[in-house]
């Protein structure tokens, strides 16, 4: 028996064996970093003729023409802004009622199915979106929805430039009711998610003093979560800046700054998939490059912001229970 | 005048109603969008449409061609992927409690997981496509595989999480050397849930259109060389749903319908399979 | 305090204090463990019991800011010395655990998991292994006919003796149970009991419980402990009938803890 345990060479073998295993995971979790670092260097290293030919200028100068070769990308900027800003005015209300009915009000059988009803909203591919907002959404919103907004709203004094405008169907607007509707459900689970870490004791002391649903909402979970929806509303904006096909289907691809909302506009994400494979020439390949290299800055703050904030509550959670 | 309880109880029921809108809100959506496609897809989703290979403009064909491509893109990035970010994972759950790589990749790889994905097709322009000349399959399943890659990673880490440290104990008792804890005990014990979580990676590349753009681009052509552009149906549905003829309309509606449902259909197949090992345990 | 021990002792533990960050969770314990006897740790909850045992096959070095220092002499091997190794170690002494931890995989595989670790045995041998061990850890008529089924099939019961026999298949010298019956059910706990009884005869076998009449129904020696202090230790029957200090006297009759 003792010998069994003699088996030096095997047990050596071991030790190489774990090094080696250890070494392998290791080495991939330094490919991610990696992967950071190259996507970096390569959208800088591939627009750098851009950068030096029109420095910082390129991000405050609205041309945009091929034929001259002169190339801003104020537009594209704005309207991923002002879509994306569109999108959380619409989504962050419902997500929140979304992930209040989920959590307080849902009858248990239907908890599990409108749960993974609304993930499966966030599963369907943007194309799919980017598709029906085209063909569906965007005809009836021309025909019912934007005459009544010209007529209503675009007569108002400050409001009404933002809302007026030829009714047809794409342009910011729509864009911006189209990525809504698809960063809902991304924002709606994460609260809900976030809005689960409540300790049930401290939400059954509320009720325990006469409180309503709404008001243990708004005064214990609320309060308690706020980091961690915020985090997730910051999910869903990363999501909306980067959306690329739902939006490119709807927006109108003019490079064109406009102040109503109702105007085709043009946003980083769409301009890339429109022009991309068709652009000639270094400078507007470069200037494209840096259009996605901006994109990428924006969204990593942003969505560096959202991991912070949910970390934090992560953190605070581990405390209290 | 109303009391202050009744104005409470006011509020409470307003509030709640505007949450029960907003959740009828959401599936109205989810409702309307499923219908539309299978108003326009069902009807055009002929025999053809998996027989035939993409037609040129007013003459009829299927989406054979752009099928293949998808499925053999989706397969290759999956399979380039997923091993990475399972021991990237691995790393992450089971080595990285010192250090500074363990926190630091788990901060980055939270970020690529919602990264813009048209710009991880950019990226694979850069390094692949500009020195390779032309525009290839592989290109496409490198940029799907990148995106696999976090995916994999995140549900690799929380599964080994899941995985209670007696049985890491158990096995160390034994003296068991890790590699053999990992990959024979702990992995094994997380595997329902990272199946799951490849198969939802899967779900996620098969309807992603934006990296490959740039990457396979499209092929009107049958094709199984994958270092040539190649035909995939998000790029088919762009093309043809943008596109003015009838025809080509027609097929994105047929290939939009096919990719969603098979994209629900992994989506819900992971939850079912995942709640099964769930139970059995 | 040293206590005194008739028998040959085959784990010899000197000035053993323990540390959780800056913590110090044992406190100078010296003590001898008596070979193929069963020495039984007892004492209230985070008293440093199982701390303690877990310090005999350094299972602490798998949490970052644990550390033992002092002396663990197991066959004239230190092992708490950085040099020795702990796969060998942990061959050497086995460990079953509070609630039962069977491998997902088959029975068979669960009980020649460790085997192959360290022996190259032929189907045969390796058949004829894991029912050995199966047999002694009084399983194999319940499962003989079930062998390729998964080891998370049977009943918590079987699954801890499952844990046992996995544990003795790779013929270690000290067998350490860690609360091994406390998630058992009084039959299945009875069974562990008996079976403690029998495996003494080969094997040096340490237990912590916190359920005193388990440590005076199956242990030889034990040792009460309290705050990371090892209070007293000796003979069961002295400790349980004519306990030395006061403490001991009142947690045994129920006074505190």
């Amino acid at each position: 028996m003792k010998s069994t345990f003699l088996n030096q060479a095997r047990l050596k073998q071991q030790v190489w064996l774990d090094m080696m295993f250890r070494g392998l995971t290791r080495l991939s979790a330094f490919g991610v970093l990696a992967l950071l670092l190259a996507i970096i260097t390569s959208l800088v290293i591939g627009s750098m003729p851009a950068i030096e030919a029109f420095g910082f200028n390129f991000l405050v100068n609205p041309e945009w023409n091929p034929v001259t070769d002169e190339y801003g990308a104020l537009v594209p900027i704005v309207g991923t802004l002002v879509t994306s800003g569109i999108a959380l005015l619409i989504a962050i209300p419902v997500s929140f009622g979304i992930a209040i009915f989920l959590t307080e009000l849902s009858p248990a059988v239907l908890r599990r199915p409108l749960g993974i009803a609304i993930e499966l909203l966030a599963g369907i591919p943007s194309i799919i979106y980017g598709m029906w907002g085209l063909f569906v959404f965007a005809p009836l919103f021309a025909d019912h929805v934007e005459p009544w907004i010209n007529d209503n709203i675009g007569v108002l004094p400050v409001l009404g430039p933002f809302f007026s405008g030829p009714p047809m169907g794409i342009g910011i607007l729509t864009a911006g009711i189209i990525l809504a509707i698809m960063v809902i459900p991304f924002i709606a689970s994460v609260m809900r998610d976030v809005f689960e870490v409540v300790p049930p004791m401290l939400k059954e002391s509320a009720y325990g003093v006469g409180a309503t649903t709404w008001e243990v909402v708004m005064k214990v979970v609320l309060p308690y979560t706020r980091i961690g929806v915020v985090g997730g509303i910051m999910l869903g904006l990363g999501r909306a800046l980067g959306e690329t096909m739902a939006v490119t289907f709807v927006i109108g691809n003019a490079h064109e700054l406009s102040k109503s909302l109702l105007m085709p506009g043009n946003s980083i994400s769409s301009a890339l998939a429109n022009e991309f494979t068709e652009a000639v020439g270094e400078l507007y390949t470069a200037s494209l490059i840096e259009l996605g290299l901006i994109l990428f800055f924006i969204t990593f703050v942003v969505l560096s912001f959202a991991r912070l904030l949910l970390h934090k509550l992560g953190q605070r959670e581990g405390q209290v229970t | 005048m109303l009391t202050l309880y009744t104005r409470r109880r006011i509020i409470n029921a307003v509030g709640l109603l505007v949450s029960i809108l907003a959740m009828a809100f959401g599936l109205f959506w989810l409702c309307w969008i499923l219908l539309t496609l299978l108003t326009h897809g069902l009807p055009a989703l002929v025999p053809a449409v998996f027989t035939q290979m993409t037609p040129p403009p007013g003459s009829t064909g299927g989406l054979l061609n752009a099928i293949a491509g998808t499925l053999m893109m989706s397969l290759l990035g999956t399979l380039i992927g997923t091993p990475i970010g399972i021991l990237a994972g691995t790393y992450l759950a089971e080595f990285g409690q010192r250090g500074w790589l363990a926190p630091v990749t788990r901060f980055i790889n939270d970020i690529l997981l919602s990264a813009p994905s048209i710009v991880i097709g950019l990226f694979v322009y850069e390094v692949y496509v500009v020195h390779v000349r032309h525009f290839s399959g592989w290109a496409g399943a490198l940029a799907l595989a990148i995106i696999v890659i976090p995916i994999v990673i995140r549900t690799t880490e929380n599964m080994l999480r899941l995985i209670p440290n007696t049985l890491r104990e158990a096995a160390s008792a034994l003296g068991a050397p890790q590699w053999k804890i990992v990959s024979f005990v702990t992995l094994r014990a997380a595997r329902a849930g990272i199946i799951t979580g490849v198969m939802l990676a899967i779900a996620r590349i098969s309807g992603e259109t934006a990296p490959l753009l740039f990457t396979a681009l499209n092929n009107q052509f049958w094709s199984s060389d994958m270092n040539s552009p190649l035909a995939n149906l998000p790029v088919v549905i762009f093309q043809f749903a943008m596109s003015p003829y009838e025809d080509w309309q027609h097929l994105a509606w047929a290939g939009a319908l096919l990719i969603t449902m098979s994209v629900l259909t992994l989506n819900i197949l992971a939850r079912i399979l995942f709640r099964q090992s769930a139970t059995t345990h | 305090m040293k206590a005194e021990i008739a028998t040959t002792p085959k784990v010899i533990v000197r000035d053993l204090n323990f540390f959780y960050g800056n913590y110090r969770a044992l406190k100078d314990i010296n003590l001898d463990i008596a070979e193929k006897m069963v020495t039984a740790f007892i004492g209230p909850s985070g008293c440093g019991k199982s701390t303690l045992l877990r310090t005999f096959n350094r299972m602490y070095q798998l949490y970052p800011k644990q550390k033992a220092t002092g002396q663990i002499m197991l066959d004239g091997n230190n092992v708490l010395d950085p040099k020795q190794d702990l796969n060998m170690l942990r061959a050497k002494v086995g460990m079953v655990f509070q609630k039962p931890t069977p491998f997902p995989m088959s029975i068979y595989d669960n009980i020649a998991f460790g085997v192959k670790l360290y022996e190259n045995l032929s189907r045969n041998e390796m058949d004829e292994r894991v029912e050995w061990a199966l047999k002694k850890a009084a399983l194999w008529g319940e499962v003989s006919d079930k062998l390729k089924q998964s080891g998370t099939s049977l009943s918590g019961g079987q699954q801890q003796r499952l844990c046992i026999a996995r544990a003795i298949a790779v013929k270690p010298q000290v067998l350490l149970l860690d609360e091994p019956t406390s998630a058992l059910d009084p039959i299945s706990t009875a069974h562990i009991e008996k079976l403690i009884d029998e495996l003494k005869k080969d094997f040096t076998i340490v237990i912590v419980t916190h359920n005193m009449q388990q440590a005076a129904r199956i242990s030889d020696f034990t040792a009460y402990m309290y705050l990371g202090d090892l209070i007293e230790f000796g003979d069961t029957s002295t400790v349980f009938t004519n306990p030395k200090r006061k403490e001991t006297e009142d947690y045994i009759t129920g006074r505190f803890g």
